[in-house]
């Protein structure tokens, strides 16, 4: 088995989830696309394990880790997600800026821009400023 | 390791396999990010991480690909499909599953991979390991486990276990002394 075939799958996934993580808006499909991405460096571990016939199996026991660091990642992701959807009623990436810094001094409701959802959005942010 | 490398152009049949599962793992990852239905795109991720559990198989590591087989297909995407249900995602077909920078995103995955095909292909274009069965077996993997990696894995153990407690303190509703808002309990 030559090395590069495992190690090209590997690229190709792990940029399709980069793709995926900076592409998509639902919170939902990000974990997937991260999820991903993990599964790229997993590959890669497992082929230079092969590759390298390690007597420890150093790649496949740390390929294991991952999965098992993956498997924990998308419990509590997904518990951060449910409650999200829980305080704002939205999963959307796009529509969750409390954190980020406002444009301008004078621009009181942060996400303006964009006004699809704007009323719970809003009204919802706002409710979150206030209690910081 | 470097020693007579086979050539390119006749291919085994593990190597054939192996591409052909590496291309139905890409291509189904390709559906999984740019599919416009969520639930889809949970079902393709069960393609790509079969097709990567077949990978490993290819590549001796057994015990991997029936980990990756119980844990990924098993219960992470189980987990999404859950998160999908309960945050009341719309089943059928929606548009705006993609922000705005679709084309800026596109481009960054580009380059990555041409940057990252670019390097790995010369890095390693003489690299060859042939494959021996039996490498990656329970017995072996177990005993490197036990033996060598007991701390590590008992250290992960304690991981999971923060997680599980991290994922239900965040997920009930009911856990008095949050931050100090008037409301008690919203909905």
């Amino acid at each position: 088995m030559h090395i590069v075939y495992p190690v090209v799958v590997s690229v190709l996934l792990f940029s399709v989830g980069v793709y995926g993580v900076l592409a998509r808006r639902n919170t939902i499909l990000v974990l997937m696309s991260v999820e991903l991405m993990l599964n790229a460096v997993n590959l890669n571990l497992v082929a230079f394990d092969v590759w390298l016939r390690d007597r420890l199996h150093s790649g496949q026991v740390l390929t294991l880790f991952v999965i098992v660091i993956a498997a924990a990642e998308v419990g509590l992701g997904l518990a951060i997600v449910l409650a999200l959807f829980r305080n704002r009623r939205t999963v959307d990436i796009d529509h969750l800026r409390a954190l980020a810094e406002p444009d301008g001094p004078a621009q009181p409701p942060p996400p303006s821009a964009d006004g699809a959802p704007g009323a719970s959005g809003a009204a919802s942010t706002e409710r979150g400023e206030g209690a910081l | 390791m470097t020693e007579a490398v086979p050539s390119y152009l006749s291919p085994t049949g593990q190597e054939v396999v192996f591409l052909l599962l590496g291309a139905v793992a890409v291509g189904s990852a390709l559906l999984v990010v740019t599919t416009r239905q969520l639930v889809h795109a949970a079902l393709w991720l069960v393609v790509c991480f079969g097709a990567l559990a077949g990978c490993y198989l290819v590549l001796t590591a057994e015990f991997v690909a029936w980990v990756q087989v119980l844990i990924y297909v098993g219960a992470v995407v189980v987990l999404l499909l859950f998160g999908i249900m309960l945050t009341r995602a719309p089943i059928g077909r929606s548009a705006d599953l993609d922000s705005g920078n679709r084309l800026v995103a596109a481009l960054v995955a580009v380059a990555t991979a041409a940057v990252l095909v670019t390097v790995v292909v010369d890095g390693f274009r003489t690299a060859y390991a042939p494959l021996k069965p039996g490498a990656g077996a329970a017995r072996e993997l177990g005993a490197s486990v036990f033996a060598t990696w007991v701390l590590p894995f008992e250290a992960l153990s304690v991981l999971l276990l923060a997680a599980l407690i991290g994922a239900i303190v965040l997920s009930r509703t009911d856990i008095p002394g949050g931050p100090p808002t008037d409301e008690s309990g919203g909905d």
